[in-house]
């Protein structure tokens, strides 16, 4: 309370102030950019009443790398390298719509087999990401165990992608018209061109197993804990309006019961063939938006386990020119990334490379939620309201 | 033998047992931990990772003491001294057999709380005199934490004196042998789940280690000292342990007794099974550690006075009425 009150006119106080007389200030607390919890270098400045915060203002750019300038100076093979280090949780998932753009530009029919890939590694993406984040969000809320179970059953998600890939984080797999034939095949002619490594799809099968086990342990471990869901439920309760207006995506704005997944309203990769579901929260608190990615995982590993049953056969790779050049022209493609909605409007004059690449990514759009919901809250809270966002500052600032 | 040389010697055991202890149990929780996290370094590391808790004080002593410039100094440099006095003196009243004690007070349980108290001051002064703002929430957040579960951790044992008629630890175990149950069994199981929460609390541990708050507070008020300040702090944290463990084993599992043991020999197994039944209980508590999160400081607070106090003062009401009927 900043000013003096008046005996006659008091407002409401909540229960805790008793001596209305004594004047006190909010207190400006700075978390971040160094601090445990802000997920690398995020900067808040709160004003807190005690424990209670007034306002937040995050700061954002101490990541920023420049990337959308970048783009313009290098070839469009290039850029696949550059966007890989967005959203470095799912290296993968964010070459997908860049590729998928520059193709639309050019008119290239992706063979189907390419497509099958791209659409399992994706998938690999995010329940890696998903598995990050299942140790996270418990850290932050103050249980130490489940990252490390995370990041045991993550290892062996990112062991297959480095067997296709050969990249753990930053695949760069992608290839306008298809993707890279298979990491250590050697010297490949056309001929004995190798695209998926031996026994993938045993290991495949047996680690997405693993994953679905790991989804019911943690339901049972976080979700079933007592104190998880003292701390999260109905704790920075997202509704619906406010998400759509301000532009929240994937599993935050799923959570608060809008059904919205590019997977199932676009065409970027060929999801309509499978079967799978659409986890939808009611509440849109901490723990739906808990809930809606473990749930997401266990769909991921659904599909994946249906895209290796009928993978087709065929070519990795479709038919383009040697030097790349993407003919005249804009298009925009966005696709449904493990943190929401990723997009790349791609403007080219024709040349090697880009004109003008504007990257719309998740977690920029959705922390902009974070000044409302974290008024009146509390500073436990906005630690558990940050983990529950799960973003990643280098898909902030790019 | 005169009392200052007795004095000297029973401080010198002391001085020496509980940093022993405190090691004891840094082993046992990082062991714990590793294997409930199936994290394989300190199960292999260095002979078996039996080395990790002297290589861990070792660093300490090599850090250099970083002091800020704004602190209070004098109040800074003693805080961790508060704490650690506190937790120390608390060993008086821990009975290894009915003559295997420092001194067994007549008024012993009520030792044991005003002296758990004196750590407050330390933990508020550590908070306030860092100026640090992390710092100074931790250390109210700890203030307004010790003196709401101070209540629960007095209101649990008054049942134990009521039952046992005495204050006097030792008074305590003989009562127990002489019963033939220890009092978790015989009436006060209640009182002993209330004391372990409330102790819990009192030393700060997961769920209820919202002063320090990694998470939140960086290391609360911790988060300004480093080097040997910062291995006080550390290790009184894990003397805390052991002295709550093993008071909660006095009170409420028979202490240095097992039942069908001869008694005239227990001088020579009291400490062994006291010291068994102390780690058995503090396992309890580094399991609990490592699977919880944390509570949120209202629901911290929330838990002791709507829940905790209540049900301990509807014991002592129970306790009171049967010790009048029977």
């Amino acid at each position: 309370m900043s000013q003096t009150m008046d005996p006659n006119n008091m407002p409401i106080l909540s229960e805790a102030s008793v001596s209305v007389e004594i004047e006190t200030e909010d207190m400006t607390l700075n978390i971040g950019p160094q601090h445990p919890s802000t997920h690398g270098v995020l900067r808040l400045v709160a004003k807190v009443n005690g424990e209670k915060i007034s306002s937040v203002e995050p700061v954002l750019g101490y990541m920023h790398r420049g990337y959308e300038k970048l783009a313009e100076v290098r070839t469009y093979p290039q850029v696949t390298t550059l966007v890989n280090r967005i959203d470095w949780v799912s290296g993968f998932a964010n070459e997908i719509p860049f590729i998928a753009g520059a193709e639309k530009l050019m008119e290239i029919e992706v063979p189907e087999r390419a497509q099958y890939i791209r659409l399992i590694l994706t998938e690999m993406a995010r329940i890696s990401s998903h598995f990050v984040f299942n140790g996270a969000f418990p850290l932050e809320i103050g249980a130490l165990t489940p990252i490390f179970l995370a990041m045991e059953d993550r290892e062996r998600v990112l062991d297959l992608l480095e067997s296709v890939t050969g990249g753990r984080f930053h695949p760069n797999f992608n290839r306008i018209g298809g993707v890279k034939p298979v990491a250590g095949a050697g010297p490949t002619t056309k001929k004995d061109i190798q695209d998926l490594p031996a026994g993938f799809y045993h290991d495949t099968k047996v680690a997405m197993e693993k994953v679905l086990k790991a989804v019911d342990t943690f339901e049972d471990l976080i979700g079933g804990n007592e104190v998880f869901q003292a701390r999260t439920k109905k704790v920075g309760v997202l509704t619906k309006e406010v998400a759509e207006e301000y532009g929240v995506s994937g599993p935050i704005l799923r959570a608060s019961g809008v059904e919205f997944d590019l997977r199932k309203q676009s065409d970027y990769l060929p999801y309509d063939k499978f079967d799978f579901e659409i986890p939808i929260g009611e509440n849109g608190d901490c723990f739906d938006r808990w809930s809606v990615r473990t749930s997401e995982m266990r769909e991921s590993a659904k599909i994946i386990l249906q895209a290796i049953e009928d993978m087709p056969s065929g070519p990795i790779q479709a038919k383009v020119p040697k030097v790349i050049k993407v003919p005249k022209g804009q298009t925009y493609v966005r696709a449904e990334n493990p943190k929401g909605e990723m997009g790349y409007y791609i403007i080219s004059e024709g040349g090697l490379g880009p004109y003008r690449l504007k990257i719309r990514t998740a977690s920029f759009s959705n922390i902009s939620i974070l000044p409302i919901m974290l008024e009146g809250a509390l500073l436990p809270d906005l630690i558990a309201i940050m983990g529950s966002l799960d973003f990643v500052l280098g898909d902030v600032d790019r | 033998m005169s009392f200052s040389s007795e004095l000297l010697i029973k401080v010198l055991v002391v001085l020496a047992t509980a940093p022993v202890m405190a090691l004891g149990l840094t082993l046992l929780e990082v062991k714990g931990s590793a294997w409930m996290q199936r994290r394989p370094g300190p199960l292999h590391v260095g002979l078996r990772g039996f080395i990790f808790p002297l290589a861990t004080a070792a660093k300490y002593f090599q850090k250099e003491t970083i002091i800020p410039k704004d602190v209070d100094e004098p109040v800074f440099k003693w805080a961790p001294a508060w704490v650690i006095a506190a937790v120390v003196g608390l060993f008086t009243i821990i009975p290894l057999s009915p003559t295997l004690i420092v001194r067994d007070l007549e008024l012993g349980v009520f030792f044991l709380l005003a002296i758990s108290s004196i750590s407050t001051i330390g933990v508020l002064t550590a908070g306030w005199s860092s100026a640090n703002k992390f710092s100074l929430m931790g250390g109210l957040r700890a203030a307004g934490q010790l003196i709401a579960y101070e209540l629960p951790l007095i209101l649990s044992v008054v049942g134990v004196v009521i039952q046992a008629e005495t204050m006097s630890t030792v008074g305590i175990v003989e009562k127990q042998i002489e019963f033939g149950f220890p009092f978790v069994i015989a009436g006060q199981g209640i009182a002993f789940i209330i004391f372990m929460i409330a102790a819990t609390a009192e030393m700060m541990r997961t769920p209820f280690d919202m002063p320090i708050g990694e998470s939140e507070l960086t290391m609360g008020f911790m988060t300004e000292y480093s080097g040997i300040r910062f291995l006080i702090f550390y290790i009184s944290e894990y003397i805390n342990l052991f002295v709550m463990c093993a008071i909660a084993s006095t009170l409420f599992l028979g202490g240095y007794h097992i039942p069908l043991l001869p008694t005239e020999w227990v001088n020579f197994y009291g400490p062994l099974v006291l010291i068994g039944k102390t780690f058995t209980l503090a396992f309890l508590l580094i399991a609990i550690r490592w699977s919880f999160p944390r509570f949120r400081e209202d629901q911290l607070q929330t838990l002791a006075w709507k829940v905790l106090i209540p049900l301990s003062l509807l014991n002592i009401m129970v306790t009171a009425i049967m010790k009048v009927v029977f």
